[in-house]
């Protein structure tokens, strides 16, 4: 089961690792830790059209931690937004995709960067939807260091206060940001707890779980009249068993031994769709 | 002046509904009419200009014109990477208008002076920067930003603004009006503080000082011609603004002379000096205060052309 799932995330996750080697940049660990929700979200939830990236009735999904965005590159280019060759211009001098992700790329519904601004766009997406009796939804990703934003808690009680049910955030709840564990930094603890008095209903799933992944966002709302935070508890640096649950992975810079490393850990799961990702001279 | 523009955002709303209004709770006793006529399309977030200005790039993302609303810098600097990242980044049809421009809000202190806005806004990419005058260049002006496709920073009077254009006023965005004819000198304003300057330019005629006075109400794309034609034709030019120093009206105008080669033009600029206005007092009294009153602008059109003068 989920071997379509679980084939887009390896691709994605093969993909972004090339990426970050070619760039030599950083935020690795942040995509391989949504790797799977995401691939389930492209995969079996999002009702978009890579023939028509800007179909009215799309669903709208917007990346709030926006320094992962090679990973939705990685996955537009798989669902044939654009070229997969695009993917080998990613940090580039004169190439397609930017570091943080871009609304200039085909597919990518909103730039961010600069964390704590997803969820406001979100809200004024879903407001407007309500109000045309539209039936698309806005799903959202953020993250610990998203969550970290007051601009992110305003936004929360806003969606809130307007029963946004056709708003989803979804929390790539990985318990690391940038330069330490969430816990000694700024603790979000149990976010249900501190979200669901604002009027959220929050439903907590292991985010490397496809069935569970599935499970929930195919039953959103969870609750008419309020917005949906699927908790989707996460490790760090996921795939990489090298990379899992390290601080490090958010600026590690990829070198030649690592990437080779992670591409046969990820080549062993699922070596034929792998393949097919992988850069010049690395085999699996 | 804030009446004019929330009575024009009604009728424009009332004809075009893309036109929604988003608020981080200011606006009392004024934004009631739009928020009775149009309950769907008005929202108050609460005090959260962060989201205020995302709420509202989000609703413009979607094919509408959103209007954020609130005092002085709080609907600016607050929310100032949301400006730039979210709304001007994407072309965001976002208005954001601000009421009590300069120091209108005089004695409530420096948290309601909006005095570094424009050097701040007009620095963004895809922004489009007014500052009408009085009621009759608000009016023209919601309009024009409402027609026009993008972003837009309003800065907006408070109250009691006096009338400055004699008549009817033909307002585009990027083109300024002659408000007085005159050949000594170029006199350019933008803003209320127009009308101090008025004041001074006419005054002057009785000592046979005849000044051209130009209300710049769009600060960005600023009217380069009129800069460069006025610079050629009188050889002096004055700006005043309600603003800091570095950055306004005078330095987009300074800018446009260096650009354009126009530089054996006698120049000064009358503005806020660099600090922060701490003096308790109305803004009249403070613009007094801080060498913007109509005595200093006689004096600065005086002195600009006392070596051409020979007085």
């Amino acid at each position: 089961m989920y071997e379509n799932y679980r084939a887009l995330a390896a691709k994605a996750r093969a993909h972004c690792l090339n990426m970050v080697y070619i760039g030599q940049s950083g935020h690795i660990g942040s995509m391989l830790s949504a790797a799977d929700v995401l691939a389930v979200l492209y995969e079996g939830i999002l009702r978009v059209d890579p023939e028509n990236p800007e179909w009215p009735e799309r669903d709208r999904f917007l990346l709030s931690k926006g320094h992962a965005g090679a990973l939705v590159y990685a996955i537009l280019a798989e669902k044939g937004f654009f070229p997969k060759e695009w993917l080998n211009t990613y940090d580039q001098n004169g190439g397609k995709l930017l570091g943080h992700i871009s609304h200039h790329v085909p597919g990518v519904e909103f730039s961010t960067g600069s964390l704590g601004h997803g969820l406001s766009i979100a809200c004024g997406m879903a407001k407007v939807a309500r109000e045309k009796h539209q039936k698309h939804r806005i799903f959202v990703m953020t993250s610990d260091g998203d969550l970290n934003e007051g601009s992110s808690w305003e936004a929360i009680m806003f969606a809130g206060q307007h029963h946004l049910d056709n708003l989803i955030a979804i929390v790539d709840y990985n318990r690391i940001q940038a330069l330490g564990f969430s816990k000694d930094i700024c603790d979000l603890g149990d976010l249900d707890s501190r979200v669901s008095p604002f009027g959220w209903t929050c439903v907590s799933i292991d985010g490397h779980d496809y069935g569970q992944i599935e499970d929930v966002l195919k039953s959103v709302p969870l609750v008419p009249g309020k917005p949906t935070m699927v908790i989707a508890n996460t490790i760090k640096g996921k795939g990489v068993s090298f990379m899992e649950n390290q601080v490090h992975s958010h600026y590690w810079h990829v070198g030649d031994e690592d990437l080779d490393k992670a591409l046969k850990e990820l080549a062993g799961g699922v070596p034929a769709e792998i393949a097919e990702c992988l850069p010049q001279g690395v085999k699996a | 002046m804030r009446k004019v523009f929330n009575k024009t955002l009604v009728e424009c709303a009332r004809k075009d509904s893309r036109i929604h209004l988003v608020l981080a709770d200011i606006g009392y006793g004024e934004i009631e009419p739009f928020a009775r006529s149009f309950p769907e399309r008005y929202m108050n977030c609460g005090v959260m200009e962060q989201n205020m200005t995302g709420v509202a790039c989000g609703i413009a993302m979607e094919g509408n014109i959103a209007v954020t609303y609130s005092i002085a810098n709080f609907p600016t600097l607050r929310c100032l990477e949301q400006i730039r990242n979210d709304v001007c980044y994407h072309n965001a049809n976002v208005k954001i208008v601000i009421i009590g421009g300069g120091v209108s809000y005089g004695p409530l202190g420096i948290s309601h002076h909006s005095t570094e806005d424009i050097a701040i806004m007009r620095a963004l990419p895809n922004m489009v920067v007014l500052a009408p005058c009085d009621k009759r260049e608000a009016e023209a002006a919601t309009r024009a930003m409402l027609a026009y496709e993008g972003p837009v920073y309003f800065r907006c009077g408070y109250v009691g603004e006096k009338d400055i254009h004699h008549g009817t006023i033909d307002f585009q965005i990027g083109r300024s009006i002659e408000v007085e004819q005159g050949d000594d000198c170029c006199v350019i304003f933008s803003g209320p503080l127009g009308y101090e300057v008025q004041k001074a330019v006419l005054a002057l005629r009785e000592e046979g000082i005849r000044a051209q006075l130009i209300s710049m109400h769009t600060i960005k794309p600023i009217d380069r011609g009129a800069i460069v034609r006025a610079a050629k034709e009188t050889g002096n030019i004055l700006t005043v603004e309600e603003h800091n120093l570095s950055g306004g009206l005078g330095s987009a105008v300074a800018e446009v002379l260096a650009d354009e080669g126009c530089l054996d033009v006698r120049f000064k600029r009358m503005a806020l000096p660099d600090v922060f206005v701490h003096e308790v007092g109305s803004q009249q009294w403070l613009r007094d205060q801080y060498g913007l009153g109509l005595e200093d602008v006689k004096r600065e059109i005086r002195s600009l052309l006392a070596p051409a003068t020979g007085t």
